[in-house]
């Protein structure tokens, strides 16, 4: 227990230091939120004032307020905050766990992979993790097809997304990252979330691997007020039909948009899951001092 | 029916009429995807360990499976027959179904033994049995050494190797989960 303590201690101490050297601003946003996010894959816990009526969720990200932020005239900020997802439990997930997030305003999806590169590295060296030797950058990239094609010997349409979601979490992720991390990029269109498209049509969007985990997941962030309310809307209309529950859309983060947000680069990576790796952990629950089932 | 949620290290489900146990499972969703449950299950007919991925929520069908405590009685034809220890009821295994767990069974000794809609599928012995010595090479007094073995043949027929000291006649502690000697017991 103590172990993971210090562990821990000693990595935020090393986040902290590595974004202040850079010149970005800490900052917090609340745990409550009035839309939890509309993604058709993310639910969130349900937050309830004595009486029983609902007053938000608990965020799953903290992107939106964040954004918001950008819009009102900060340039680079970051956040090491608690994050919580309802339905995902498993070595790799817990309901709540620690993210760290942050954005770069006026600055690209390559901006903030570069940042995560140098970030992981100097976290490894503070920790002295056996991986230090293989962190340095650049980290290979490799378009989403590419990684179909490598491990699958296919590329699939994602319009059927069950097969491309199964496909995906069988035959490639497990190969991702084996020996070095490698970053993915371009995910198709429809995946897009909160990124805007790159040139070709595919999403501005990346997910770095290490040996077959998912460790962030960043944008070069979508700044288009309508575009956005469109996905929201059609996001929302997939969870109608799938039955599920269907949060608001945050019209405060869209006023921001309206308003103006700066072209920005913005990435969310797991402490927990960076932890897990470096020190060669077998689960996250093994470098956090209460998971769920302990508490 | 159950769904994925109630997946976990032991759980038995039945997948085209045959029951599966869960060995290992891992919640996995990529990016912003469906999550899915991987999960490594063992065929409970034949001991065959598949992959299988399930989607997250999907339902599964629960396997109806028991594990009853049975007292071994005695041999008939090819069969065994065991008695549960609290209904009484009985039941005939065959030795074919025992395979290498014929050779633990003594009169009384007590079983676990799994069955799938109310048919016998497996059979697990104690850890542990004692089986007395019925032939081996006559030990060496003053070796105690247990570097140094030999074959011998216990009373079920089992046959393991024992440290040179061991003499016909003495009773053996045994691992069922290996089939070897683990020490010579008072008798």
């Amino acid at each position: 227990m103590l172990q993971v303590l210090r562990l821990r201690a000693k990595a935020m101490e090393a986040i902290r230091q590595f974004f202040s050297e850079r010149d970005f601003l800490e900052v917090e946003t609340p745990a409550i939120v009035p839309s939890p996010g509309l993604d058709v894959h993310l639910s969130a816990f349900e937050v309830r004032d004595p009486k029983g009526s609902p007053v938000g969720w608990l965020a799953t990200s903290p992107e939106y307020q964040m954004k918001r932020l950008l819009s009102a005239g900060a340039e680079r900020i970051f956040q090491l905050c608690r994050s919580y997802r309802a339905e995902e439990h498993g070595r790799h997930h817990e309901r709540e766990f620690t993210m760290l997030e942050w954005y770069r305003a006026q600055g690209t999806s390559d901006d903030v992979i570069r940042d995560t590169e140098c970030l992981v590295a100097h976290i490894a060296d503070v920790l002295a993790s056996a991986d230090a030797g293989s962190l340095s950058s650049p980290w290979d990239r490799i378009t989403v097809n590419e990684a179909f094609d490598e491990h699958a010997g296919e590329i699939i349409d994602p319009a059927d997304e069950a097969r491309f979601f199964q496909t995906w979490a069988e035959a490639v992720q497990p190969q991702l990252g084996k020996a070095r991390p490698v970053v993915v990029t371009e995910w198709p269109a429809s995946m897009a979330s909160l990124a805007k498209l790159n040139d070709n049509g595919t999403a501005d969007r990346f997910e770095a691997f290490f040996r077959g985990v998912e460790l962030c997941n960043g944008f070069g962030e979508l700044t288009d007020a309508a575009e956005q309310r469109r996905r929201f809307e059609r996001d929302r209309a997939h969870r109608i039909d799938a039955g599920l529950p269907v949060y608001p859309i945050d019209e405060r983060f869209l006023e921001a948009l309206e308003l103006g947000m700066p072209a920005s680069g913005g990435n969310a990576l797991g402490v927990d899951r960076l932890l897990m790796l470096l020190t060669r952990a077998s689960s996250i629950q093994s470098v956090m001092p209460f998971p769920a089932e302990e508490l | 029916m159950a769904d994925t949620s109630d997946i976990k290290k032991g759980f038995k489900m039945l997948i085209d009429g045959v029951p599966f146990a869960v060995v290992d499972h891992q919640f996995v969703k990529p990016g912003k995807g469906q999550a899915f449950i991987r999960t490594r299950i063992k065929n409970m007919m034949t001991g065959a360990v598949i992959d299988r991925t399930f989607k997250s929520g999907e339902k599964v069908e629960k396997a109806d499976t028991e594990e009853r405590t049975m007292q071994y009685l005695y041999p008939e034809g090819d069969t065994r027959v065991f008695m549960d220890t609290q209904s009484y009821e009985q039941l005939s295994l065959t030795n074919e179904q025992l395979g290498e767990n014929a050779l633990y069974l003594l009169d009384g000794t007590e079983v676990d033994i799994m069955l799938f809609e109310g048919r016998p599928i497996g059979v697990t012995p104690p850890t542990f049995v004692e089986l007395v010595v019925t032939e081996t090479e006559p030990g060496f007094k003053g070796d105690t050494s247990s570097n140094t073995t030999k074959p011998a043949t216990l009373e079920t027929g089992l046959q393991v190797n024992v440290p040179l000291f061991v003499n016909a006649g003495d009773k053996l502690k045994i691992d069922t989960r290996t089939g070897s000697y683990v020490e010579r017991v008072k008798g």
